[in-house]
């Protein structure tokens, strides 16, 4: 078994992509099925019961545990998705299930009270309150917090929460507070939170206009690129559009969360685990953004200089944000 | 169905001038015919001060116009501050709340309370789970199709009513940043109440001027409003008892009117759509989720 201080979660869109980041160093991959139970459902992404089987062998083989992501929100009339994935974690031998909806928590705490259940960073727990209402009630052991917090709120937080907290240190970013963002789903028809996806590959198209090059989700304009500019994902929330006169990126620039500068401190705030975003991503990213901050990590818990570089071409737009974690991101 | 079915007044989301704010509920409570107003600050807690010392007032006057009255509180809640004031407006049994924010669904646990529409309601099992718990009203999250909003009516019957937006910019998301005062090279700390500047939402507009969405402190809204004026008799066949009016900088009497002659069935829905067309004439309506994605441009 790895012993390691702090536990480096890391996706695993695909089984080849579980293996790569077994072999680059995860203490834990978190997976989905290939459904609407998941928040990246995507094409060509996740496991089928069988893949989940078998990864989940291969895993534990290594050492490393499997968190099984049933953290979209069951719908209405359709439940039965969403508690068969919980089911099949718990016959399975899922380390853990991370959840978000009220109802799928109960479901899973009544139906199966001794299956570890984590609460996903979908479901908006942000205060101490909020956390306990689901601790107490459905037996949660640990929280992903929501990507809203500075450094010193979350070393606050968890002095106050019954459970343990985990928190993404690198990869895509939600600039809005997760589980509560309807802008994809307004453009798009297709919700994160009941269809498990954000601004889909099925809805983007790319047209030329003139020398330019204009980005679209759904019928809407994300971004507009000049000739020679390079031209990145309409992803809604880190597109271009106008205010008044002005045109930027009003929410956010195309960029990832690198939160490895500030390892000691989530260290010192009390986080027992570090997610790594990114289940849609291939093998090869996932095999190096995995040892990058392995490595960093291991330095940071011996208490050496972590090397927070070479991360920025594996970045949107190769821009990196330490995000929420700093104040002055607000 | 008809006659039964409740209207009521969303707490306002924008940054109005506390007398605006002020007369905007005496107006309310002596013109507006809703049976249920919301009030409290739902985006930014910085807001808040500006409006506290009227809000006895607004409350006597809003009851002695025969309003119910509900508290809102904060829909995303990021510090101790925050916190502590969402847990005083809870703990106080003498007001019926409505919880934004997970936080408040503990402090509320127990006794009789309505959950908003920033809390996740998406299947029949949430919806039961938070009527075991107290929620007397549930006001659905503004994503939900038709089938779900069926599916979810069938289920209420006899344990909870259901509430949906019916008019009014959609509330669409929230963060940790403002945008607001990010638009204005600003931070959210010294952010100057930016915000103030437009009471109806910063509109936003796509690289190909079309507009899309409306900025409001941390909050980002559609640009269209939503309006399901000429949906009531559907929504109320499936199961939902209660349509909420989001205010805008318009005469929000006058869409309430609207509002309940069609439901009143003192004019028809296409009389009350030309009604609304001509009180809000700047306004760009939608049914939005309700239709689906290609009706929202």
């Amino acid at each position: 078994m790895r012993r390691r201080t702090l536990e480096l979660v890391c996706p695993a869109g695909t089984p080849a992509s579980l293996k790569a980041a077994i072999e680059a160093g995860a203490d834990a991959v978190y997976l989905g099925l290939a459904d609407e139970t998941n928040a990246r459902n995507f094409p060509g992404l996740n496991f089928s019961p069988r893949d989940f089987r078998e990864g989940l062998a291969l895993a534990h083989r290594e050492g490393v545990k499997v968190l099984l992501a049933v953290n979209t929100f069951p719908m209405a009339g359709n439940v039965g998705p969403w508690r068969r994935a919980v089911d099949l974690a718990v016959e399975e031998g899922a380390d853990a299930v991370i959840v978000a909806d009220i109802g799928l928590a109960a479901y899973a705490a009544r139906t199966h009270p001794e299956q570890r259940l984590h609460l996903s960073v979908q479901a908006s727990a942000s205060t101490p309150d909020a956390i306990a209402y689901f601790v107490e009630r459905f037996g949660v052991k640990r929280v992903v917090l929501p990507r809203v917090l500075t450094l010193p709120e979350i070393a606050a937080l968890n002095r106050a929460i019954p459970c343990e907290s985990e928190v993404f240190v690198f990869g895509g970013l939600c600039v809005m507070a997760e589980g509560r963002c309807a802008l994809s789903s307004y453009a798009t028809g297709k919700s994160p939170n009941m269809n498990g996806v954000c601004s889909p590959p099925s809805h983007a198209t790319y047209e030329r206009d003139g020398d330019a090059l204009v980005s679209r989700l759904g019928d809407f304009t994300i971004n507009r690129f000049a000739a020679g500019e390079d031209a990145g994902y309409p992803t809604l929330c880190k597109g271009r559009f106008r205010i008044n006169e002005d045109t930027g990126y009003v929410f956010e620039e195309p960029a990832s969360l690198n939160a490895l500068d500030h390892l000691g401190e989530l260290i010192g705030a009390g986080v027992v685990a570090l997610k790594i975003e990114g289940r849609q991503r291939g093998r090869a990213y996932i095999a190096q953004v995995v040892a990058k901050v392995r490595a960093a990590v291991d330095a940071a818990t011996a208490g050496a200089a972590v090397d927070s570089g070479g991360l920025a071409r594996l970045s949107e737009g190769g821009r990196q944000t330490a995000g929420a974690y700093r104040k002055t991101w607000r | 169905m008809e006659g039964q079915a409740q209207l009521t007044l969303g707490p306002v989301l924008f940054n109005w001038p506390a007398e605006r704010w002020r007369d905007f509920y005496f107006s309310v409570a002596e013109e507006a015919p809703v049976d249920c107003v919301y009030l409290g600050e739902v985006v930014c807690s910085k807001r808040e001060p500006f409006f506290a010392p009227m809000l006895e007032d607004v409350v006597a006057r809003l009851e002695a116009g025969g309003k119910q009255v509900v508290f809102s509180t904060l829909a995303l809640i990021t510090n101790a501050r925050e916190a502590q004031a969402a847990r005083e407006l809870c703990e106080d049994e003498t007001l019926l709340v409505e919880a934004n924010d997970p936080s408040a669904l503990g402090y509320l646990q127990g006794r009789p309370h309505v959950v908003g529409p920033y809390v996740n309601v998406y299947n029949e099992d949430t919806l039961l789970y938070l009527a075991g718990g107290g929620a007397r009203r549930v006001c659905l999250p503004v994503e939900l199709p038709a089938t779900s909003l069926a599916s979810l009516g069938r289920a209420a019957q006899g344990h909870v009513d259901l509430e949906v937006q019916a008019f009014g910019r959609l509330p669409l998301a929230l963060s940790a940043r403002c945008y607001h005062a990010r638009a204005h090279g600003l931070h959210k700390d010294n952010c100057r109440f930016v915000c103030a500047e437009d009471p109806d939402g910063l509109p936003l507009k796509t690289l190909s001027d079309q507009p899309f969405l409306a900025v409001n402190g941390i909050q980002t809204l559609s640009h269209a409003y939503v309006n399901l004026i000429d949906e009531l008799g559907a929504l109320q066949d499936m199961g939902i008892t209660a349509f909420r009016l989001s205010p805008q900088a318009c005469d929000i009497v006058g869409v309430a009117g609207a509002f309940r002659d069609v439901l009143d069935r003192r004019i028809d829905a296409e009389e009350g759509t030309a009604r609304l067309s001509r009180i809000v004439p700047q306004a760009h309506y939608s049914k939005s989720f309700f239709e689906g994605a290609a009706q929202r441009a």
